[in-house]
């Protein structure tokens, strides 16, 4: 059996500290060390991006980065998307135009349009379509995961204004 | 009833209940659960289509470092199955194994690595047999018999049933289409991996969380097959992360961690990796289906009679119902006089088929909607007409004695052809464009239950207090469904409140009433009706103590946006939670329980309690196609569909209801697909999936997803609460063949099978080009032994809804009432 690796993360603007197996995955790494069980799976192969989280500001697949390559940098998961109890406006935009029905994709969904519109706050339809082209889906069949996006990017861009 | 007049919360755009746990990570799926001092388990699965286990040997695995359990067929001696007339599953094979995939031997270690390294120590010694790949190949091999029960050799099912005599109805038609379909089997791939914690509480009862979209037919099964009493267990059916069909059947999981957290006493849990999930299956059957359908040269049609032939895979599962939808609910969508219904499903050595959105229904929709544009094109009808010309009435029976309520089929239809301009563009596209149009209804619930029983189909518990808290109790799963909400807003309608005010807990067997689970459409119309009732009730307490208050009389009080008041003095007010106080002086601790069973079918024959529903939901298609004949590729550039839907709850979720069907229709249309190959003869020549992976498993993504033109249609029907239907399964079924009818309008080339493919489209392309049929699809239908068909005169040649037997109590051909 391996030693279990020592380390501080940095999630959600937190340090954290975890020990783990160094083959573990950051997937496996927040949702069994850190109980950060927000990310979620559905393949651990890459192929379905349930576990999208922002490595950096960057959309990443939990499920295919080694913990240990993050250390120093910074993860952001669903559990820190809201200001307190108040909700972000894409959770909000979610949660109110049918943007999640079963909401297992969800976390990863938002995580992958967070990082989208903090790159580009006004994206086309065409962009939101190409960057969330990787997260699968079952329930929604996309439509209101890209009305609720879009929505969600005019809330920002009101609020800044 | 109160005096209020206006729906408040039912009809209202509002933001699900479920919406904030959803979209923060709260929602706890069951893979999200831990417990202090939990171990993990892992399943050896049989790498054979077919063998007879001769010997295992477990002790290697035993011994390795960190392992707790080992269990094997012999720790689980009774056989389960989600349907009473097949219990054909041990949730470990005992002696024989049916499909690669099937869970021989479970190893419960400290960590799932552990468990992985004891999975490989243990030995099986395996002695294959043949394996039973297709349908035909089921038929004509009666030995070896996957299954020692069944009608005969491998046939699983097999049924035969006829409503007034279809060949004279035939012979009298202006013509007779006959055409052969195919269906390939496909599969739910909800998002969510299966997972399952088992764990003895505190008060030494079982305690099961998991992903099921049944607990209550889980928590019987499991009782079963655990031999301890069902009130010593407790199944959690957790939010499902989409179940779709295929978290309905008791899973061999569930059995082994129940059974290894009572051996260890401590949690255990299990997650079946994607590869696994695959080999639950439980999807859509393959189904081979032959029409012979009579018609007027108005387009009226005289007669059907309809062959289907499902391929079971390797155990029954529901696969006795299954059977009967692809066929029962035919006559539901179109005035058909006379109906002939063969059906025959086969056991083969592959993952179990089972229900799948839309259970059984898709398939014959898509052969009988694909022949009748064939029929209007030979009519030199339009395809609207022809289908308007002949639409189902309110209030009317079927052939086969089903009881159709509302009905809004004919306004779908017009809705769809008006919004996609369809005559302005069916025939008249440019080559390689095209529309196709197709219809279908469904289910709002099956009428009968699993098991036969006299019980209510769903209970609901309301508890409220001086607090003004309300708190609603029901077994009903929320599988993404939006169970919870509608839950919520049938709640607080009732007693003028918002949903926010209503706390919901659902799909606990230890708490919530008997709620049958989220399948066939059932849960807003059977758990909202229960709700209704149980609401009612509380109501009713409510108005009598404010009425005193308010100097009225209690029908004259109003319950309206948290406030309570008579409807002729709103001046004077009480809030909810006043009244609600008011009422447990008067009354005493507040609740009340409702229950609901559907209306009794008028059908009498045998085989009656597959069809019946409380409601049947109505929904039209309109397809838009673009195929590049060079590469055969298909783009679906928009689809339209309008949906009976009765009264929409919430119309926001019942839209994503609709456009997730059509989305997950359209994935079966083009390209989903549960394909197996066979190995090569030195490999055994086993029968394995060929695709066990998200990767290989193709499904829409958003790029592909068309954008979805809904139009709900209300019709609101009396047997359902405030006259909602069901959005769920039922606006799937029309997008398959009216994607093929839009092919068909865009090349001229039919593809009489699904997933229409581009190479199908370039092979039929070929064909034509040869001036050959331009057609792919079956070529025939097997010699399938059918037996005698039951006899059913149709309502309107004055049967009473019973078979017609002669003396001697076998089926008669023919009585003639009016002579
Ligand atoms: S779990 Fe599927 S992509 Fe990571
Ligand atoms: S909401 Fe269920 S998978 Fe997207």
């Amino acid at each position: 059996m391996q030693p279990k690796l020592h380390m501080t993360l940095k999630v959600n603007g937190e340090e954290v500290e975890a020990s783990f197996a160094p083959y573990k995955t950051l997937l496996e790494v927040l949702r069994e060390d850190l109980d950060l069980t927000g990310t979620k799976h559905g393949c651990e192969l890459g192929e379905c991006g349930a576990c999208a989280v922002l490595i950096d500001g960057e959309p990443q697949l939990a499920c295919l980065v080694l913990a240990l390559e993050c250390e120093g940098r910074s993860v952001q998961t669903v559990e820190g998307l809201a200001n307190g109890t108040q909700l972000h406006p894409l959770q909000a935009a979610f949660a109110d135009r049918g943007g999640s029905q079963c909401g297992y994709c969800t976390p990863g969904m938002l995580m992958t349009a967070k990082g989208l519109l903090d790159k580009e706050p006004q994206p086309s339809r065409e962009r939101i379509r190409e960057a969330i082209a990787g997260n699968i889906c079952r329930c929604t069949g996309y439509n209101q995961i890209v009305e609720a996006i879009e929505a969600a990017a005019s809330e920002l861009a009101g609020s800044k204004r | 009833m109160s005096a209020k007049e206006r729906l408040e919360v039912v009809g209202q755009v509002r933001r699900r209940v479920d919406g904030r746990g959803k979209t923060t990570g709260q929602t706890r799926f069951a893979d999200d659960l831990a417990l202090p001092r939990m171990v993990h388990c892992k399943l050896l699965r049989s790498p054979h289509p077919h063998a007879v286990i001769e010997e295992i040997h477990t002790e290697k695995a035993k011994q390795h470092p960190g392992v707790h359990l080992v269990l094997t067929g012999k720790d689980f001696p009774i056989p389960f199955g989600i349907m009473p007339v097949s219990q054909d599953e041990y949730a470990l094979a005992n002696v024989r194994v049916r499909y690669v995939g099937d869970p021989v031997a479970a190893v419960i270690a400290k960590d799932e690595q552990t468990a992985l390294e004891a999975i490989e120590l243990i030995e099986v010694k395996y002695r294959p047999l043949p394996t039973i790949s297709d349908p035909v190949e089921a038929l004509e091999t009666a030995e070896p018999r996957i299954h020692d029960y069944g009608e005969r050799g491998n046939i699983h099912r097999n049924q035969a049933h006829e409503f007034g005599d279809v060949e004279e109805a035939l012979a009298k038609s202006d013509h007779v289409f006959e055409d052969t379909f195919f269906f390939q089997g496909n599969t739910h791939l909800p998002m969510e991996q299966q997972a399952s914690l088992a764990a003895v509480e505190g008060d030494g009862k079982l305690l099961l969380s998991t992903s099921t979209q049944n607990p209550h037919y889980l928590h019987r099964q499991l009782a079963c097959v655990l031999q301890m009493p069902a009130s010593q267990i407790r199944v959690i059916a957790c939010n499902n992360g989409g179940g779709f069909g295929g978290k309905c059947d008791p899973a061999n999981h569930e059995m082994v961690v129940s059974k290894a957290a009572l051996l260890l006493g401590r949690p255990v849990k299990i997650c079946l990796t994607r590869e696994e999930v695959f080999y639950q299956h439980r999807g859509r059957h393959p189904v081979l289906m032959k029409f012979r359908t009579g018609v007027t040269k108005e387009g009226k049609l005289t007669g059907m009679h309809l062959q289907t032939l499902l391929d079971g895979g390797g155990y029954g599962s529901h696969g006795a119902a299954s059977t009967f939808y692809t066929g029962v609910l035919t006559p539901v969508t179109y005035e058909l006089p006379r109906f002939k219904f063969e059906a025959c499903r086969v056991f083969t050595n592959k993952p179990p088929c089972g229900p799948k959105r839309g259970h059984g229904t898709p398939q014959p929709r898509f052969g009988q909607e694909v022949q009748l544009d064939k029929i209007a094109e030979k009519l030199g009808m339009d395809p609207a007409e022809l289908r308007l010309g002949m639409v189902t009435k309110d209030n009317s029976l079927t052939a086969n004695w089903l009881r159709i309520g509302s009905n809004g089929l004919a306004e779908c239809i017009r809705e769809v052809v008006r919004r996609s301009n369809f005559k302005e563009k069916h025939r008249k596209l440019p080559h390689g464009r095209g529309v196709g149009l197709a219809c279908s209804a469904y289910m709002c619930g099956a009428g009968v239950s699993i098991y036969w029983n006299k019980m209510p189909h769903s209970g609901v518990q309301l508890l409220l207090d001086r607090s003004g808290q309300v708190t609603v109790l029901c077994g009903a799963t929320e599988i993404g469904q939006g169970s919870d909400d509608v839950l919520a807003a049938i709640v607080a309608e009732v007693l003028g409140i918002a949903t926010s005010e209503v706390r919901v807990l659902t799909g606990d067997t230890g708490l919530t009433p008997v709620d049958l689970g989220s399948y066939s459409s059932r849960v807003t119309v059977m758990m909202g009706n229960a709700a209704l009732q149980a609401a009612t009730r509380v109501r009713d307490q409510i108005t009598v103590a404010a009425a005193e208050q308010l100097n009225t009389l209690p029908e004259r009080v109003v319950l309206s946006q948290g406030r309570v008041f008579a409807a002729e003095d709103p001046g004077k007010t009480l809030s909810f939670v006043e009244a609600v106080a008011l009422a447990e002086s008067k009354f005493g601790t507040l609740g009340a329980v409702g229950s609901y069973a559907p209306p009794k079918a008028p059908g009498k024959y045998k085989g009656a309690g597959a069809g019946p529903s409380p409601a049947y939901s109505f929904s039209a298609c309109v397809v838009e196609a673009e195929v590049d004949p060079k590469t055969g590729w298909i783009t679906v550039p928009k689809i339209w569909i309008a949906h009976d839907v009765g009264r929409a709850i919430n119309p926001v979720h019942v839209r994503g209801q609709v456009i997730g069907s059509v989305y997950m229709g359209l994935g079966e249309a083009l390209m989903e697909e549960q394909a197996f190959r066979r190995l090569p003869p030195k490999l055994s020549s086993a029968l394995v999936h060929k695709i066990p992976s998200m990767l290989e498993y193709k499904s829409l993504t958003s790029l592909d997803m068309p954008e979805v033109d809904v139009a709900l249609v209300e019709y609101p029907d009396p047997n359902c609460p405030f006259g909602a239907k069901e959005a769920g399964q039922g606006p799937l079924l029309p997008v398959m063949p009216a994607v093929a009818n839009a092919v068909y309008d865009a090349v001229g080339v039919r593809i009489d099978e699904v997933p229409i493919t581009p190479e199908k489209i370039l092979k039929a392309l070929e064909l034509k080009s040869q001036g050959k049929p331009a057609r792919v699809g079956p070529e025939n239908f097997p010699a399938v032994p059918y037996p005698a068909p039951r006899f059913v005169l149709p309502p309107w040649e004055g049967g009473d809804g019973g078979e017609l037997k002669s003396a001697d109590g076998t089926p008669a051909r023919k009585a003639k009432v009016a002579a």
